[in-house]
C-alpha cells in the first residue's frame, strides 16, 4: 500500500480523512455505540416492566428513555450503520476509486456525529428529551424541558450529515460507475442504497423544515401550534409522518439490499428476477411517500383520507411480496452454505414476512382504533425494525467483515450469537403481539398486576437478557477474532462471491483499483469466474492515480454546527454561565468560516505516481 | 483520465461541464435543489394552513401593498438574466463580462433584500405584525424570512467568488463553481415567484 502520504500520526490521519473505506469504519464505529447506549435503554426499560407495579425507574426517566431509544436507534444507530456498509461497499461494487466527493462525504460523518453528541448533551442539562420519538405537540412544547431542544437541535445537525451524505451517493452512483457498469448490473445493495439516497433527499427536507418549525416555536415563542393564535397542532404529525414514513423505507431498502447480496453468494445462484427486484424498489419507494396518514387514522382525518391511505398502504405489500418470493427462489435448488451470514439473512425472510402481515393487519383504517398506541404496534416495527433491519446489518457484517478488517469474524462464535439472538428477538417481541390485543398501552411506565398482563411482560423481559447476551458474544467475536480470527490478507475473495468489491486485493488499497475494472455482467466477478480467468478485465492502462487530499475543515465545521446547536439551547437555560449569542457566533464563525476557507483554496488532491501502483500490482500478484 | 481535459486549443463549449468534478458539482447541485424544492414545499404547505390564522393580529389584504412587491419581483427577475448573460460570456470565454454580469447580479440582489428589510420593519412598526402575533404572522415571516436568508446566503458566496477568481480568468476549476452559483440564483427566483403568487396575490386578493 502506498503510504509515503501519511506521516503525520494515526489519530491525525483519521480525524483528517476523506477516504470512503476510513469513513465507513468510523460510522461503523460510532453507529455501533449509538446502538449499545440505546439498546442499553431499551433493556432497563423492560426491567422496568418485568412486574406490574414495578418502581426500578421513574416515570420521567422512562419517558426520557423511550424517547432516546426510539430516537437513538433510528437516527444515530440504524442510519449510520447502513451508511458505514454503503460507505464501504458502494464504491468497490461500482469499480470506482472513490466517491464524487470525498469532502463532502467526510463532512457527513463528522455533522453526523456532532448531531448525534449534541442530543446525547441533554443528559447533562437536566435529562433527556421525554415526548416520545415523534415529538407530538403539544407535548414537545414543554417550556420545562430542555431536553427537547436538544432533541430538536441534535436532530437538525445530525439531520444535515444525512442529507449531504445522500446526494454524495447519488450523484457517486450515476457519474462514478465502472466502464461496462450500467446501470441494469448495478449489484442490488447499490439499487436499494441509491433510492434509499433518493428517499433521504426527499424525506429528511420536510423533517428540517419540521424541526425548523418546532426551534421556532420553542425557542423563538412563534405561534405555529398554539390554536389561541390561529395554529394548529396537527400540522407536526403531518409534517412529521411524511418524514417519517419514508424513513421506514430509507432504513429497509438497504437491508433488503444487503439480503439480496449475501443470499445469492451463499446459495451460489444469481438473484431471481433481478430487473422485478429493482423495479419493486422503485415502488416500494414511492408508495412509501404516499401513505403518511395511515400513521393518523385516529386524529379525525375523515374516513374518505383514511380510506384512501388504507388501499395506498396495503399496496405496498405488493412489491414486498415481489422480493421476498424472489428470495425463496433464490434459495430454492441452490447450493446453500449456512454461515453466520447466511443464517441471518435466511431467517431475515421469514422474520420479515411476520412484521409486514402485522403491517397490513394495522393498514385497515377502522381496525385500527383497536390497535392504536398498544404494544401490537409495538411488536409489529419491531418485526420489521430488528426483524429486518437489525437482521440484514448482522449479516451485512459477517459477509463484509474480512473485506473492512482483513480477517473473518469466528464463525461458532457467530452461530451462538445468532441462536441467542434469535431466541431473545421473538421472545420479546412475538408476545408483545397479545399484550397489545389484550390492551396494554404502550408509552406506559407501569400496569397493575392480575390483569392478565404479567406472564406476557415477564416473558418480554427476558427475552430481552437472551438478546443482551447475544450482543455481549457478538462484542466477545469481534475482540477475540481481531485477535485470534482468520486472515484474509491477499485473500481477495474469501466467499467466492459475485460482486465486484471482491475483485480488489485485501487489505483494500486507497485507490481500490489499480485499473478501472472492465464490466461485461451482472454479476462481474462471477462472470469472470466462468467466463474468463477469474480476474477483472482492466479498461485503462496502469498510469498515475489522482486522489483527494484530507482536510480538517469537516471537524470544524461540525464543532462550529454544535456550538450553534448548543448556543441556540442556551438561550432557553436560566442563568447561562456566558451569553448564549456569543456561542452562537463563535459556532457560526467555525462553520461559515470553514465553509468560506475551503472555497478560497482550491484543493487539487495528489497523485500516486505508476510506480508505485506497479509495485503495488507486483506485490498483490504474489499474494493470490 | 477523465481530470484531464485538453485546454491548449481553449476552454471548451462548456468548461462547467468538461471534467468529472465539474460533472459531478453539477448534478450534485441539481440533487440539492430537489431537497431544497421539497424543504420550500413544506413551508409553503405550512403557510396555506396557517394564512387564515390570524388570531388578533392583522390579517394579509391589510398588510400587503402589491406596487412595492412588484418593483422587488421586477428586480430579482432581473438580476436572474443578467447572471443567465454572464453564463452566456463564460460560454463564449469573456471573463470580463462575465464578472461584469455578476458584479450587477450582485447588487440587484442586495437592492431586493433592502426592500425586503424596508417591507418586514414597515410591518412591525407601522401594524404591530410582529414575528410571534399569531400564527400567520409567524408562517409569513419564516416562508418569506427563509427565501430572504437564501438570498443573503447567495450574495455572500457570488461576492465570494468574485472576489477569490478575480485575476483568474475563466478555467475549468472555476466554472462549474460560477455556473451552479448561477442556478442557485435561478432557483431563489422561481421560489419567489411562487412567494409572490402564493403570498402576496393570494393575500392582497383575500383568497
Amino acid at each position: 500500500m502506498a503510504s509515503y502520504k501519511k506521516e503525520k500520526g494515526v489519530v491525525w490521519d483519521w480525524l483528517t480523512t476523506v477516504d470512503h473505506k476510513k469513513l465507513g469504519i468510523m460510522y461503523l464505529i460510532a453507529g455501533t455505540l449509538f446502538f449499545l447506549k440505546a439498546g442499553l435503554m431499551a433493556v432497563f426499560m423492560r426491567i422496568q416492566l418485568i412486574m406490574p407495579d414495578n418502581t426500578f425507574l421513574s416515570g420521567q426517566t422512562f419517558n426520557e428513555f423511550i424517547t432516546m431509544h426510539g430516537t437513538i436507534m433510528l437516527f444515530l444507530a440504524a442510519t449510520p450503520l447502513l451508511f458505514a456498509f454503503m460507505n464501504f461497499v458502494i464504491p468497490l461494487q461500482i469499480g470506482a476509486r472513490d466517491v464524487a466527493f470525498p469532502f463532502v462525504n467526510a463532512l457527513g460523518f463528522w455533522i453526523f456525529l456532532s448531531g448525534g453528541l449534541l442530543l446525547s448533551t441533554s443528559w447533562f442539562f437536566g435529562g433527556g428529551p421525554d415526548a416520545g420519538w415523534t415529538a407530538y405537540v403539544p407535548l414537545s412544547l414543554n417550556e420545562n424541558q430542555l431536553g427537547l431542544d436538544f432533541y430538536v437541535l441534535g436532530l437538525q445537525v445530525s439531520g444535515i450529515g444525512t442529507l449531504i451524505s445522500a446526494i454524495n451517493f447519488l450523484v457517486t452512483i450515476i457519474n462514478m460507475r465502472a466502464p461496462g457498469m450500467t446501470m441494469m448490473r448495478l449489484p442490488l445493495f447499490v439499487w436499494t442504497s441509491f433510492v434509499t439516497s433518493t428517499l433521504i433527499l426527499f424525506a429528511f427536507t420536510p423533517l428540517a423544515a419540521g424541526l425548523a418549525l418546532l426551534m421556532l416555536e420553542r425557542i423563538f415563542d412563534a405561534q405555529f401550534f398554539n390554536p389561541a393564535a390561529g395554529g394548529n397542532v396537527v400540522i407536526w404529525q403531518h409534517i412529521f409522518w411524511i418524514f417519517g414514513h419514508p424513513e421506514v423505507y430509507i432504513l429497509v431498502l438497504p437491508a433488503f439490499g444487503i439480503i439480496s447480496e449475501v443470499i445469492p453468494a451463499f446459495s451460489r445462484k444469481r438473484l431471481f428476477g433481478y430487473t422485478a427486484m429493482v423495479f419493486a424498489t422503485m415502488i416500494i419507494a414511492f408508495l412509501g411517500f404516499m401513505v403518511w396518514a395511515h400513521h393518523m387514522f385516529t386524529v379525525g382525518i375523515g374516513p374518505v383520507a383514511n380510506s384512501i391511505f388504507a388501499i395506498a398502504t396495503m399496496t405496498i405489500a405488493v412489491p414486498t411480496g415481489i422480493k421476498i418470493f424472489n428470495w425463496l427462489f433464490t434459495m430454492w435448488g441452490g447450493k446453500i452454505t449456512f454461515n453466520t451470514a447466511m443464517l441471518f439473512a435466511s431467517s431475515f425472510v421469514p422474520t420479515f414476512v411476520l412484521g409486514g402481515v402485522t403491517g397490513v393487519m394495522l393498514a385497515m383504517a377502522p381496525v385500527d382504533y383497536l390497535y392504536h398506541d398498544t404494544y401490537f404496534v409495538v411488536a409489529h416495527f419491531h418485526y420489521i425494525i430488528v426483524g429486518g433491519i437489525v437482521l440484514a446489518l448482522f449479516a451485512g457484517l459477517f459477509y463484509w467483515y474480512p473485506k473492512m478488517f482483513n480477517h473473518k469474524l469466528n464463525e461458532k462464535l457467530g452461530v451462538i450469537f445468532f441462536i441467542l439472538f434469535t431466541i431473545g428477538f421473538h421472545m420479546t417481541f412475538f408476545v408483545q403481539h397479545f399484550l397489545g390485543l389484550m390492551g396494554m398501552p404502550r408509552r406506559v411506565y407501569t400496569y397493575l398486576g392480575g390483569q392478565g398482563l404479567d406472564e406476557f411482560n415477564m416473558i418480554s423481559t427476558i427475552g430481552t437478557f437472551f438478546m443482551s447476551a447475544a450482543v455481549i458474544v457478538l462484542v466477545i467475536n469481534i475482540v477475540y477474532s481481531a485477535i485470534k480470527g482468520e486472515r484474509v490478507i491477499g485473500v481477495n475473495d474469501p466467499w467466492d462471491a459475485r460482486t465486484l468489491e471482491w475483485a480488489t486485493p485485501t487489505p483494500v488499497p486507497e485507490y481500490n483499483f489499480a485499473q478501472t475494472p472492465q464490466v461485461r455482467s451482472l454479476d462481474p466477478l462471477f462472470y469472470e469466474k466462468v467466463h474468463g480467468d477469474g480476474t477483472m478485465k482492466p479498461a485503462e492502462p496502469v498510469d498515475d492515480i489522482h486522489m483527494p487530499n484530507g482536510s480538517i475543515l469537516p471537524v470544524v465545521i461540525s464543532i462550529g454546527l454544535y456550538f450553534l446547536g448548543f448556543g441556540l439551547i442556551m438561550l432557553e437555560m436560566e442563568n447561562p454561565m456566558l451569553s448564549p449569542w456569543i456561542v452562537v457566533a463563535l459556532g457560526g464563525l467555525l462553520t461559515f468560516g470553514g465553509m468560506a476557507l475551503r472555497s478560497l483554496n482550491d484543493d487539487h488532491g495528489y497523485h500516486i505516481p505508476k510506480s508505485v501502483v506497479k509495485a503495488d500490482l507486483k506485490k498483490q500478484g504474489g499474494g493470490k | 483520465m477523465a481530470g484531464t481535459v485538453d485546454t491548449t486549443k481553449g476552454l471548451p463549449s462548456h468548461p462547467e461541464r468538461a471534467t468529472l468534478e465539474g460533472k459531478n458539482k453539477f448534478l450534485g447541485f441539481w440533487f440539492f435543489l430537489g431537497g431544497e424544492t421539497i424543504m420550500f414545499a413544506t413551508f409553503f404547505g405550512t403557510y396555506l394552513g396557517l394564512r387564515n390564522g390570524i388570531g388578533d393580529g392583522p390579517s394579509s389584504s391589510e398588510l400587503f401593498t402589491l406596487p412595492l412587491v412588484f418593483l422587488m419581483t421586477m428586480i430579482l427577475l432581473t438580476s436572474s438574466m443578467t447572471s443567465v448573460f454572464a453564463m452566456f460570456a463564460m460560454k463564449k470565454n469573456k471573463f470580463k463580462q462575465m464578472m461584469a454580469w455578476m458584479i450587477v447580479t450582485v447588487v440587484l440582489g442586495m437592492v431586493f433584500l433592502g426592500l425586503e428589510i424596508y417591507e418586514f420593519q414597515h410591518y412591525v412598526h407601522d401594524y404591530e405584525f410582529g414575528f410571534t402575533t399569531s400564527a400567520f404572522s409567524s408562517a409569513f415571516y419564516t416562508l418569506v424570512g427563509l427565501h430572504g436568508a437564501h438570498v443573503l446566503f447567495g450574495l455572500g458566496w457570488i461576492t465570494l467568488l468574485i472576489v477569490r477568481n478575480i485575476r483568474s480568468g475563466i478555467t475549468l476549476t472555476n466554472a462549474p463553481k460560477f455556473y451552479v452559483a448561477s442556478l442557485y440564483w435561478h432557483f431563489i427566483d422561481v421560489v419567489w415567484v411562487f412567494i409572490f403568487t402564493v403570498v402576496y396575490l393570494m393575500g392582497a386578493g383575500g383568497y
